[in-house]
This record gives structure tokens, C-alpha cells and sequence, in this order.
């Protein structure tokens, strides 16, 4: 059965044009990976010294790099900023459900580590300290 | 003014004219995407829950700090780079190849194709080696009933726990049994003919010698941490990696197709569109991968 492109298919989305944006784009993920494992190696050499806020902020300018990472694979590579509003809309629009997702299953693990650590929990906070004494199935 | 957006957004929907400017096809393959998002979306978001909920996790400049060919070099983050280029490469080489398609050049196409696949298969390459690496290095562990043990990186025992002081070593030593005393003191020592060597001497040693020498030896013992970290790595690149893996293969089906002139026949190239959405789709998800296992 042959399948052919449907005559309102207008396919106007500026296809024709050269290869230059594809790399553009390409160097653009190169630099943002480079920033990326820049940050990385900057957390490994001095991360210990930078304390709690500091390292969460460079975690989160790196996962930000990511997200920019993802604009320009999805609009570019996947022409998807090329489609028209309404096919941008349709895929868009159900991942916002992502950022609720996230808050509320990160938000749980965390209320996870404070019980753990306080007496309301089942177990005291030995686990920063030494090896529970209880014996775990983790088999050799 | 109010009245004429309604008028055109009638238009757009009552019928002879597609919404969405786009194939069926393609409209379906952006759907699959995004359902397909979501899985891996929960996936490294049930990651994150676990990982939040716990006090200690394994570093993961530790854990991945090899690199093939460098031996015991400690080089974090080396090799996820290359791995990351690696699938950043190959999908440039598809854009150009959807490119070419759009120009109906099928000798571009077929170029640009073969490229591509060649970064899957270079991918799965490193992945392989990683996933061997991790269950095959040994690293001795301080369990929960203090005694050591000798463990790979698998989907059910992470040796990454937080570094054991040389006090607790010592201790454990004395009530670890004789065979892992040995297998110990094999790991202290694996190289080629030495190993064979060693192997002979340490199998003939009593307990409190071989206690001696590794309690003076320069060994580095972490206390054993949880499951999970394994079952998430495995599962999730695991999943990464089928979907690398059926990605090569559609690919090479569309190389094919290609060259047989189906594409030609049919009067446009927008198969290898859909199979670039899904090759496009991997490396995306492993932008996030890459994220949440290795960078953070």
C-alpha cells in the first residue's frame, strides 16, 4: 500500500534552507556539554569546601544547561519549532505535567530522609556514622 | 478583532485542511515520543525520590572513573564524555541525512545514514564496555555484619558506600573467613603472570598473616551501599540502551530502504523523518541520563 503525503500538507517549514543551522547547533551542544563537564569536574575538585547551597546551585546551573540542551535537540533537530502552533501545543503542553511530577516526588523523598533521621522514623541516623548493625540481605 | 481569531481558528479546524500541518505519521511518531517521555520521565524521577530519600549515595566520580585502554587511571567523567559526543555526532549526521531526504538526493542520504548507524553501534560499543567493567571490577566491601566482602557493581550489590576507616578495616579483617582473606589479597595484586604468583603464595598463608599484610596493605574499603543505586543505573541505561539498540536497527532498515529506492518511488523521504524523530528522541533521553547519573 503506498502511502503518500496528503495534498493540505503544505509542507512549508523552511526546509530548504542550508545546513549551516544544523551546525550552529551543533557547536552550541558542544559549548553547553563543555560547560556542563566544566561544572562537573569544578564540583569534583571543589566541591568539598563549598558547603550545601553552593554545591545545589551548580547542580541546578547544570541541570538549567541540560534544559537548554533539550530546547535545541527538540526545536531544531526535531524541526519541531518549525511545525505550526497548534502541533508545538499538542506536544508541549502535557509534558508541563513534568514540573508537578517532579516537586512532588522529590518533596516525598526528601520527607523520606528526614524520618529516617528523627525519632518519628523507624531507624536513628546511624547511617551517617557506620554500617547498621542489623543484617541486610545485600549478599556478597 | 476578537471575532476575525475565531473565524481563522474555525478555519483551522472545520475540516479539508490538517491542523497540525503534518502527516498522520508523523503527529502519531511526536505521540509515541511523548508517551515514551513519560516512562522515562517516572523512571528517573522514582531515581531521584529513592536518591533524595536517603542519607548516602555513591559518588558517581567514583564509580565511573575508567576509561578503556587507561588501566587503573582514576579519570572521572572521561569516557560519559565521549559517550556523549559520541550520540551528539550521530545526530547531527541524522539531521543531514533528513536534510538530504527533503532534497530527495539519495546518495546524501545513504552517506549520512551510514554515519549515523555507526554512531549507534560506536555507543552500544562503549556501553558495553562500561556495563562489563562495572560487573566484572571487584571491590571489597565492609558488609553490615562486619565482615569483608569481595563485589562487583551489579543491579543488587553496590560496593560504593562511604569509605570505611582503617580501624573498622582492621576489625573486620579478623572476622572475615579465610576464603575471602584470600580472595582479597588476589584482588590487591591482578596482573598476568604475577596473579598466578600471588595466588599460590596467598592460598598458602594462615589467617593471622594474611590479616598482617592487608591490614599494612594500601586497601581501601567502602562500607556496603543500597541496591538500589545498581538497580537504577542497570534499569535505566538498560532501557536507554534497547531503545539505542532498536534505534540502529531501524536505521539500518531505513539505510535499505534507501538504497532500494523505496523512498525515490514513493516521491519523498519522510521515513527517514520518523526514524530521525526516534533516533533524536535516544539522544535526548540520554541528555538526561547523562544529567542524573553522572554530572550530579
Amino acid at each position: 500500500m503506498e502511502h503518500t503525503l496528503t495534498a493540505e500538507n503544505t509542507h512549508s517549514h523552511g526546509h530548504n534552507e542550508g545546513t549551516g543551522r544544523i551546525w550552529k547547533v551543533f557547536w552550541i551542544l558542544s559549548a553547553l556539554t563543555i560547560i556542563e563537564l566544566a561544572l562537573g569536574y569544578f564540583l569534583y575538585f571543589k566541591g568539598e569546601g563549598m558547603g550545601h547551597a553552593g554545591i545545589l546551585t551548580t547542580k541546578l546551573a547544570i541541570a538549567a544547561l541540560t534544559l537548554l540542551k533539550a530546547y535545541y535537540i527538540v526545536s531544531v533537530f526535531m524541526h519541531l519549532g518549525d511545525e505550526n502552533r497548534n502541533m508545538i501545543m499538542t506536544i508541549c503542553v502535557p509534558l508541563v505535567l513534568f514540573v508537578w511530577f517532579i516537586i512532588a516526588f522529590l518533596w516525598d523523598g526528601g520527607s523520606w530522609k528526614e524520618m529516617r533521621n528523627t525519632n518519628a522514623g523507624s531507624k536513628p541516623s546511624i547511617e551517617n556514622v557506620q554500617p547498621a548493625p542489623v543484617k541486610h540481605d545485600s549478599k556478597p | 478583532m476578537a471575532t476575525a481569531a475565531i473565524q481563522a481558528n474555525t478555519k483551522t479546524w472545520s475540516g479539508g485542511k490538517s491542523p497540525f500541518n503534518a502527516s498522520y505519521g508523523k503527529v502519531m511518531m511526536w505521540y509515541f515520543l511523548m508517551s515514551d517521555a513519560f516512562t522515562f520521565g517516572a523512571f528517573l524521577i522514582s531515581y531521584g525520590t529513592i536518591r533524595f530519600s536517603v542519607n548516602t549515595w555513591p559518588d558517581p566520580n567514583k564509580v565511573f572513573n575508567s576509561v578503556p585502554f587507561m588501566g587503573h587511571n582514576n579519570l572521572p567523567l572521561v569516557f560519559v564524555s565521549i559517550m556523549t559526543f559520541i550520540l551528539i555526532a550521530s545526530s547531527v549526521t541524522m539531521v543531514l541525512a533528513v536534510h538530504e531526504g527533503h532534497k530527495m538526493n539519495r546518495k546524501g542520504v545513504e552517506k549520512y545514514m551510514i554515519l549515523t548507524i555507526i554512531g549507534g553501534a560506536a555507543f552500544l560499543g562503549c556501553q558495553a564496555w562500561e556495563w562489563t567493567h562495572l560487573l566484572t571490577g571487584e571491590h571489597v566491601a565492609l558488609l553490615n555484619n562486619g565482615t569483608l566482602s569481595v563485589m562487583n557493581t551489579t543491579a543488587s550489590a553496590n560496593p560504593w558506600g562511604l569509605q570505611a576507616s582503617h580501624e573498622a578495616m582492621v576489625a573486620a579483617l579478623q572476622k572475615t573467613p579465610h576464603e575471602t582473606l584470600v580472595h582479597i589479597a588476589n584482588t590487591l595484586h591482578h596482573s598476568g603472570a604475577e596473579a598466578a604468583h600471588a595466588t599460590h603464595n596467598v592460598a598458602t598463608m594462615s589467617n593471622t598473616e594474611l590479616t598482617n599484610m592487608l591490614s599494612t596493605a594500601d586497601l581501601h574499603v567502602n562500607n556496603v551501599g543500597r541496591p538500589a543505586f545498581g538497580s537504577y543505573f542497570f534499569g535505566i541505561t538498560g532501557f536507554h540502551g534497547f531503545h539505542v539498540f532498536s534505534g540502529v536497527i531501524i536505521n539500518i532498515i531505513m539505510y535499505f530502504k534507501t538504497k532500494l529506492g523505496h523512498f525515490d518511488q514513493r516521491g519523498h523521504y519522510e521515513m527517514i523523518e520518523k526514524a530521525g524523530l526516534y533516533w533524536h528522541f535516544v539522544d535526548l533521553v540520554w541528555v538526561f541520563v547523562f544529567l542524573c547519573f553522572y554530572l550530579v
